[in-house]
């Protein structure tokens, strides 16, 4: 028989033992699966689409607006970062003043001040500069398409001029990051170099970068804004693009969270003690039609059947109640819904009357061909998803079909609108790119403005309508608050009565996590905030 | 042996030419824009026509090639378009992590196929042979990248026993012998050596079957050698097939683990090439198919020369 001091003793050892054996980090450490098949670009304008702003963006950097990811239960919006404040000047709403903020410094050391504002736009915009970054200028000038010229004002004060009036602009610059140019010259002026040793003012630091195998990121302890100094010690970021992976090493403990579970795994998952964590955000999968002579989509009782015909409960129930029923580009709820009067509902004898009275019968069919990709960023489980759709749409008297390509070819065949070769020699009518409606411009302007056609926007179809183009244009020179919301509200409701595309599924943003993370907040946003987590 | 060695060695020259001509064609003929994987799909036109023109995808392929071609024989490889980083240096790092994991499998299927196969050729009983036979046919059979979730299932989420991905623990950077880098290698090795194990004890079990046939194991036997020294002369004579074969299945390990290395998250040139198909990331295309089918290359005239040596009747042929 032991004695209990004897066992006492063991048991202290036994512990001091297992206490040397745990690994170097194991307390405050999150370790996160991603999705992506590499650590993204971590010079500042993160690649891998809104991944990368998610885990090697808003973590390691800071834009003039953040976005305030603080809160569950409405969508997130813009807040100051490192720009206090902001206004057009009176009288010429094309000139913006940015306040910038004081006392911030980068994680080198070095402080941010109106040369480092202007020092970063020129790394982006000013190919003559000694600094540009073509890599950087690639994931970034699509976002601030109207911003033209800039300059410092004083020490912490600059003023950004818009090719035209453009009230929405602070959303665009929550995309631009500022990296230290002190750090650029410490790494040999170097963008690679500085890749593997970046320095952001972000909340957190960059540790170690192994390219293909993890980003490593620490608590920057002196971050400017104390509230969201991280709890966590650390952060390990691993590439797992095969969702099988993801999920294994989630429930082999390998990670305490996985970006994007595969549906089928998630009764697994929840077999297994993890929590599915989900909330809606704004992104849109949808088919957006041709609207050029001779489509049948240039009707709008085609595009009301459509958009009558599709049981998105049945799909929801496909995709393991991962998805919102569509209503429209953004779900019902959201500060821009508006009061549309069209309702999307699943309808299939209204569809019909709607398909019979705009001419077409079982011997004449309305000839739809969609461009879909088998997988890609934002895209759900796009063949599955297409394959039901397709049945709903043939169920109502559609003759559905799809041209097949890979996600790459699929975002390359959306740089030329339906009017180009490649859509030409596909025979489409449409296209099925997901959307991130994020802000204004990327939920309205560059995808239903006239002037917004394929390169310079997204409208792929050709949508051309004046009073559309009128409203949207308002939206955009709204400056009080109010009105501006309100002007995107009748944006949304007047696309949405005109059925101007066929609305589906909103995603849900599932991501799986281990019991032991707690304190994560998810914001009705593609971008999350990891700085209140702790790990129990 | 040395001048046979230098001429075969002369042959790969037009090979080596032909075989990067294909890599490039074969990489501009698949669809999808290098550059519009790497800006967002709404990038104004003169952001990507200025990309175009600083990677130089604006020049013709003929010219893109020339240039390419003199790059690579510098043994420079030019920069990954996603990256930015040398491609020689990704792709040296990616080929040292998919060699470990390669010789561990090769080791592994090759040893247990000449054990298997040679058991099954000098089985006494059907059952042996019949046993063996069916192990070869799942190793063929059975999809690896499967047969690696399965496994990755049994023994990373129910048992807890290995880690489901990775080189290695989270705390250490690049490959090394020990323990728990070991872990990480066992279930990747396993799903690894499934197909050549397949593949090589078919080839073991028929050769050594076939040679055992042979009249000069008769006059051995005749001669009153025992079954180890005759064992001997048959694994000789059964070398020259296995080699060819095993050669071409050691070069398949190289190339064909996209799938096992992506399951694993196996940071090796399956990883690499997975990751820059999806980006059109065409100079790491270029540079690592082109390391890769060079090490083909050089592995079937390893295997040749080996074979040259075991067999000298190769050479006269």
């Amino acid at each position: 028989m032991f004695k209990p001091i004897s066992v006492a003793v063991a048991a202290a050892g036994l512990a001091v033992f297992a206490a040397s054996a745990m690994p170097a980090f194991s307390q405050g450490t999150l370790r996160i699966g991603m999705t992506a098949a590499d650590i993204p670009l971590t010079t500042g304008q993160p690649d891998q689409g809104f991944e990368g702003f998610r885990f090697a963006g808003y973590t390691i950097y800071d834009a003039l607006v953040n976005w305030d990811l603080s809160k569950a239960d409405t969508i997130a919006d813009i807040r100051p970062g490192l720009a206090t404040e902001w206004a057009p000047v009176e009288g010429d709403p094309k000139r913006w003043v940015f306040k910038l903020r004081q006392g911030v410094t980068f994680h080198d050391g070095s402080a941010f001040d109106a040369d480092v504002v202007i020092w970063n736009l020129d790394k982006v915009l000013n190919d003559k500069s000694p600094q540009f970054d073509p890599k950087q200028l690639a994931q970034v000038r699509a976002r601030i398409p109207t911003l033209v010229s800039y300059r410092a004002i004083d020490k912490y004060t600059i003023e950004l001029t818009t090719k035209v009036v453009n009230s929405l602009f602070p959303y665009d610059m929550s995309y631009v990051f500022f990296s230290s140019p002190t750090n650029w010259e410490k790494q040999a002026k170097d963008w690679n170099k500085v890749a593997l040793q970046p320095s952001g003012t972000g909340p957190f630091k960059v540790d170690r970068v192994v390219p293909r195998e993890r980003l490593e990121l620490s608590r920057f302890a002196d971050y400017w804004d104390k509230a969201r100094v991280p709890k966590l010690d650390k952060v390990l970021l691993f590439p797992m693009p095969e969702a099988a992976t993801r999920t294994a090493a989630l429930l082999a403990g390998q990670v305490d969270w996985i970006e994007v579970p595969a549906p089928d795994a998630i009764p697994r998952l929840k077999q297994g003690g993890m929590a599915i964590v989900t909330n809606k955000y704004p992104h849109n999968w949808a088919y957006q039609p041709s609207m050029v002579e001779g489509s049948p989509w240039t009707d709008i009782r085609v595009r009301k059947a459509a958009n009558l015909a599709i049981d998105r409960a049945g799909l929801k129930k496909l995709l393991g109640d991962m998805m919102i029923e569509s209503k429209g580009a953004v779900y019902p709820g959201h500060p821009w819904f508006g009061s549309p009067s069209f309702d999307i509902k699943y309808d299939p004898e209204a569809a019909k009357k709607l398909l019979a009275e705009a001419g077409y019968s079982a011997t004449k069919k309305p000839k739809i061909k969609i461009a879909i990709s088998t997988s890609g960023s934002g895209q759900m489980l796009p063949l599955p998803m297409n394959e039901y759709v397709q049945e709903n749409l043939n169920a109502v008297g559609f003759d559905a079909s799809f041209e097949v390509m890979e996600w790459n070819a699929l975002v390359t065949f959306g740089f030329q609108p339906v009017t180009g070769d490649a859509s030409k020699k596909a025979g489409t009518n449409g296209i099925n790119i997901s959307r991130a409606t994020v802000d204004p411009y990327s939920a309205f302007m560059r995808l239903y403005h006239s002037e917004y056609v394929p390169p310079k926007g997204a409208n792929w179809g050709l949508l051309k309508d004046a009073k559309l183009d009128e409203l949207i244009d308002k939206a955009h020179t709204s400056f009080d608050r109010a009105a501006q919301t309100k002007a995107l509200a009748d944006v949304h409701s007047y696309i949405v009565d005109q059925a101007y595309w066929v609305y589906i599924a909103h995603d849900l943003n599932p991501r799986a996590m281990s019991p032991k993370v707690k304190g994560f907040v998810q914001a009705q946003s593609w971008f999350q905030d990891l700085t209140p987590i702790t790990m129990q | 042996m040395l001048l046979y060695a230098l001429r075969r060695l002369i042959y790969l020259v037009p090979v080596a030419f032909g075989v990067s001509l294909l890599v490039f064609a074969l990489v501009h003929l698949a669809p999808g824009d290098p550059i519009s994987a790497i800006v967002p799909p709404d990038a104004p036109q003169e952001v990507v026509d200025k990309l175009k023109e600083y990677y130089g995808f604006d020049k013709p392929l003929p010219v893109q090639y020339l240039r390419w071609l003199a790059v690579t024989l510098t043994g420079d490889f030019g920069t990954s378009i996603g990256t930015g980083r040398p491609v020689a240096t990704e792709v040296a790092s990616a080929f040292g992590n998919t060699i470990i994991l390669a010789i561990s499998a090769t080791t592994l299927a090759f040893s247990l196929a000449i054990f298997l196969g040679t058991a099954a050729a000098y089985a006494k009983t059907r059952i042996v042979d019949r046993l063996v036979t069916l192990i070869s046919l799942v190793g063929v059979s059975v999809p690896h990248f499967w047969l690696a979730i399965v496994l990755v299932i049994i023994f990373s989420v129910e048992l807890g026993m290995l880690p489901p991905m990775g080189l290695g623990p989270e705390n250490a950077t690049g490959w090394r012998l020990d323990w728990p880098h070991i872990q990480h290698m066992i279930l990747p090795t396993i799903a690894l050596s499934v197909i050549p194990l397949g593949v090589m004890t078919r080839t073991v079990r028929a050769t050594i079957k076939d040679i055992l046939n042979a009249e000069f194991v008769t006059a051995l036997q005749a001669k009153g050698m025992n079954d180890r020294q005759i064992l001997f002369h048959v694994l000789k004579n059964a070398a020259p097939t296995c080699l060819a074969v095993m050669g071409l299945q050691a070069g398949n390990l190289i190339g064909g683990s996209i799938l096992i290395e992506t399951v694993f998250a196996w940071p090796g040139t399956g990883f690499l090439l997975n990751s820059a198909i999806f980006r059109r990331d065409l100079p790491i295309l270029q540079g690592t198919t082109l390391v890769l089918a060079f090490f083909f290359m050089m592995l079937n005239l390893t295997v040749d020369v080996i074979q040259t040596m075991v067999d000298p009747r190769i050479k006269r042929g």
